[in-house]
């Protein structure tokens, strides 16, 4: 095989000629810059990506990206998406949704998408609140938020995506942060280069409805002590020095957070994103508290499994593999099956 | 024992037992014996929605219709003159339809205390006089086809079973049917079990023989081959003529069909038939609900295929949002709905033509689709294939109306020639289309279709974004500009208006009629058979059968306006004669039954016969 053709393309070459019209201010803002910036790596021509997205506002996004692109309706986008891509292997399909459009009206081809294992690239921008519609809570707003459609505190428990993304058996899930672009592009690279389904939780501040809903995560003085990157193949530590640890204590189904100091180095957990049960992904997804503390980041799971795409295709390659006739003699044999009788 | 041969010109038979005995494959197999034979056929089957409902009850009775003759015939008949009764369910459910001296073969084995019970007989209805007005014949079925078995290798449940082919043998013995399209048929459904091949070979042959040696059928009837055009047959239903006029459009427009479909009666065979075409490029896909496999649909039009989805009304009204944005597209989509009788669940294995309606209007916003209806099981087919062709030239969701009745029910189909398919080749848009060269307008629009370039993902320099927003004229930009809404609203809808359709013909043989019967859909058997019989009674009627519900046919009105009276049959309370009254200020007569049942011939021929003694 040869070596593919460098581009050569640029961020500017993804700038659509629309004007961007979000909230000043918006964690949305930093997120198309990040992938405008990031897509001349994948050195695919710009028309063989497709961004498809379903309603809220960062389902305004294919409007900014100059690839091919469709606005579709609310929460629909992973079932426009799966269309296309099953039909269309050679294309590189992106899905662009939000906390409202994937997990509440869109959850059902949310996870049918992750369970058929399509070849689709989903970026899930959760800012845990609905803003298009001017602040109603979302189905990962925290128990008891209060806004306008809950003056007293909604009374439902959120999703935490990530648990719910693999509880479908997504085969690549990871979450990154808004404003965090250098980590943000290192996952939609990872996302990228895996074949199938492929979704992305992305923090995303609502300066609007729900501003600083992240902070502790993005603050200086908060964020070593709140987040764990998760590298592949690293022993899973964090803090700023590095002062607590993940272990998976005997006993017990999960994963807790101890003092690295009071933890023999053995027993720290050594993060595979590559180990097939999810149980160990879920379990790293459940860390979180209220608060934010122990929040991963990353890659929580990239495993191999044929998708969707690829096993349909296989299936009509071979049933096309011995065909000789042409489309019309193969109609025209079709139409005469089965008992059939002539008449002079 | 040489038999009396009696010459019949039609004959109507029902095959009715329990949902287990098997009598779908029955009717189906004499159906097939009676195409060989060269008559025109015409089938009808009739069953509960429920898998197994309790063995011997009313609810759990499934029968089949077959109307056979030698001329030319519209239905499967409104009467049965033979009906085969395998419990004493089936002689209950069935009898109110049968016309006094109709021949009842009944399976007297399954005539017991308990089975009498069952459905309410306080007394064997074979031994009092309920069927004293009928030629019975009693046959012990189940132990003749027990007896027959006896040598075989087969449980006794096996042999039970096999009790369908020994009715089989004999209904086919009475009516000179050839067989051996059924062995052969036996042979290939139970290639793995050859004992069970042998079980029911030995039970037709033994019904066959019954038939030939028993004194109680005294005579054998012949039905001749009808006249029928010259060329090969064969007998289609609905839905698989349906599907493989998809299968056509996808290879006379050079497009892979993608069906995204989520299983419902009476709709899921064609998601099975089109699953068996993959050496056609035929993508199949069960999605997880409705929206999904219309949204799935969608996305592969997007993609450069032909989209379908197939459902029937509980999906399409599923599938109103997305068809929507289909409409705001402007992409290709072909939504089947195989309508049955609702609201709601309804009853799911009945029909009735009560989704015009959402068809025509069941979507927010002013969202035009085209409408196009089947009028026979095989005229599916090239109902499938119009459908596929205004989707395709014209850039339109297209909703094709089938229903339960043609879509189950069958008749003989003469096989076109693949060449004189219309051609449905379309062009991708491959270069700009701006006046100044390298600008892509993607609503920018071919003056004669109106359609919009369908410019597919892969298209080097027409990368251009669509979505459910309204879009500016031409440049498909956001636009919440008021003209430029009011303008595309219009557009939209005369995108749809001005589709060139056929004129809607006339079957006015006399030429003198003062009266128009207009139908749409599966009703047009029934309308045309009873048409037939009012002419030959000396009665002038028209008859005009519309197969476009959306556009309608350019010369509609000035053909309902010639008429002193316009009657409209209708399986509904009168959708389609609201539309015509409303377009045409036409002041049309509705026929409206919502029984889950076709129309009778007789009973429109009734109501007709009123409507012309009144003009």
């Amino acid at each position: 095989m040869s070596e593919p053709i460098a581009l050569k393309l640029t961020a500017k070459d993804f700038k659509s000629d629309q004007e961007v019209r979000w909230c000043p201010g918006c964690g949305d803002y930093a997120i198309l810059a990040a992938v405008q910036g990031f897509m001349p790596e994948l050195n695919i021509p710009r028309e063989q990506i497709v961004f498809i997205s379903g309603i809220g506002c960062s389902s305004r996004f294919p409007y900014y990206m100059n690839t091919y692109g469709m606005h579709s309706i609310h929460g629909r986008a992973p079932a426009i998406a799966t269309g296309l891509s099953a039909t269309r292997p050679d294309l590189s399909v992106w899905v662009v949704t939000g906390d409202g459009d994937a997990l509440s009206i869109g959850g059902n081809h949310l996870i049918h998408a992750l369970r058929r294992n399509v070849n689709l690239k989903i970026l899930l921008f959760n800012n845990r609140i609905y803003g298009l519609t001017k602040g109603q809570y979302s189905p990962t707003s925290e128990l008891g938020k209060v806004t306008k459609s809950t003056p007293v505190g909604s009374a439902d428990a959120p999703f935490n995506p990530i648990s719910l993304a693999l509880g479908a058996e997504a085969t690549f899930v990871a979450r990154t942060i808004d404003s965090d672009r250098k980590h943000l592009q290192s996952v939609l690279r990872a996302a990228a280069e895996h074949s199938g389904s492929a979704f992305v939780e992305i923090y995303q501040n609502c300066n609007i409805f729900n501003d600083g809903a992240f902070d502790p995560l993005k603050e200086p003085a908060t964020r070593d002590d709140h987040l764990i990157r998760l590298e592949h193949g690293q022993p899973i530590t964090f803090g700023k020095d590095g002062q607590f640890c993940v272990v998976h204590p005997p006993g017990g189904f999960g994963l807790e957070v101890r003092e690295t100091a009071a933890t023999r180095p053995e027993d720290i957990v050594v993060h595979d994103a590559t180990v097939t049960d999810p149980a160990y992904a879920f379990a790293l997804s459940r860390l979180p508290g209220l608060d934010l503390r122990n929040t991963p980041i990353g890659v929580f799971r990239s495993v191999e499994r044929p998708s969707y795409d690829s096993v349909v295709r296989a299936q009509l390659d071979a049933a096309r593999a011995d065909v000789t006739e042409t489309p019309e003699q193969q109609l025209a044999g079709l139409l005469n099956s089965g008992d059939t009788w002539t008449i002079l | 024992m040489s038999k009396q041969i009696r010459q019949l010109d039609r004959v109507v038979i029902r095959f009715a037992g329990d949902s287990g005995d098997g009598m779908q494959l029955t009717g189906d197999r004499f159906t097939s014996e009676t195409a060989q034979l060269g008559n025109d056929i015409s089938t009808l089957p009739n069953f509960p929605a429920e898998i197994r409902a309790p063995a011997g009850t009313l609810p759990g009775v499934s029968s089949f219709q077959v109307h056979f003759a030698d001329y030319d015939i519209l239905t499967p008949g409104d009467a049965p003159n033979v009906l085969v009764a395998m419990n004493p369910a089936a002689l209950k459910a069935n009898l109110a339809d049968l016309p006094r001296g109709a021949d009842i073969i009944v399976n007297t084995d399954e005539f017991t205390k308990r089975n009498l019970a069952k459905v309410g007989y306080a007394v064997n209805p074979l031994e009092d006089d309920t069927l004293a007005g009928y030629v019975v014949h009693p046959v012990a079925l189940t132990s003749m086809t027990i007896g027959a078995l006896a040598d075989l290798d087969v449980s006794k449940k096996d042999a039970e079973r096999a009790k369908n082919m020994f009715a089989l043998g004999l209904l086919s013995w009475m009516y000179s049917r050839p067989y051996e399209s059924t062995l052969r048929f036996l042979e290939r459904k139970f290639a793995a079990r050859p004992e069970l091949v042998a079980a029911n070979v030995a039970a037709f042959r033994a019904g066959w023989n019954f038939g030939e040696t028993t004194e109680d059928f005294a005579v054998r009837y012949e039905v001749k081959p009808a006249q029928m055009p010259p060329g090969t047959y064969r007998n289609i239903t609905g839905n698989a003529a349906l599907s493989l006029g998809l299968v056509a459009a996808g290879v006379r427009s050079g497009l892979p069909v993608f069906l995204g479909a989520y299983p419902i009666t009476p709709a899921s065979d064609i998601l099975h038939e089109l699953s068996k075409h993959k050496r056609f490029g035929v993508l199949t896909m069960q999605a997880e609900d409705e929206i999904a496999a219309v949204g799935a649909a969608l996305g592969a039009s997007y993609g450069g295929a032909l989209g379908v989805t197939t459902t029937s009304g509980p999906g399409v009204a599923l599938k109103g949002e997305t068809i929507s944005l289909a409409v705001a597209l402007e992409l290709p989509l072909v939504i089947v709905d195989v309508q049955r009788a609702g609201p709601s669940t309804g009853m799911p294995t009945k029909t009735e033509q009560a989704d015009l309606n959402m068809a025509l209007y069941g979507r927010h916003g002013e969202a035009p689709v085209a409408v196009v209806a089947p009028k026979s099981p095989a005229d599916c087919f090239y109902a499938a294939l119009e459908a596929a062709r205004i989707a395709l030239t014209y850039r339109t969701p297209v909703i094709l109306l089938s229903d339960n009745y043609v879509a189950n029910g069958s008749e003989p189909w003469l096989l076109p020639d693949v060449e004189s398919l219309p051609d449905l080749r379309v062009e991708f848009a491959t270069s700009p289309n701006g006046e100044d060269g390298t600008t892509f307008l993607p609503y920018l629009r071919d003056p004669e279709t109106l359609a919009r370039p369908w410019a597919i993902p892969g298209t080097p320099g027409l990368e251009h974004r669509i979505g459910g927003l309204e879009k500016a004229d031409k440049t498909g930009d956001i636009s919440y500009d008021p003209a430029n809404h009011d303008f595309m609203v219009r557009t939209r809808a005369a995108r749809i208006e001005t589709i060139p359709v056929p004129d809607v013909e006339v079957d006015d043989p006399d030429g003198d009629a003062r009266v128009l019967v207009l139908g749409w859909g599966s009703t047009y058997g029934p309308i045309g058979a009873a048409c037939r019989g009012l002419r030959q009674r000396g009665l002038s009627v028209a008859q005009a059968h519309l197969r476009h519900l959306a556009p309608m046919p350019a010369n509609l009105g000035a053909v309902l306006r010639s008429y002193d009276r316009v009657v409209i049959p209708e399986m509904n309370l009168g959708q389609l004669a609201h539309v015509i009254r409303a377009k045409y200020l036409v002041d049309a007569i509705g026929y409206n039954q919502v029984r889950g049942l076709p129309f009778t011939a007789a009973e429109l021929e009734t109501m007709l016969e009123e409507v012309l003694k009144n003009v």
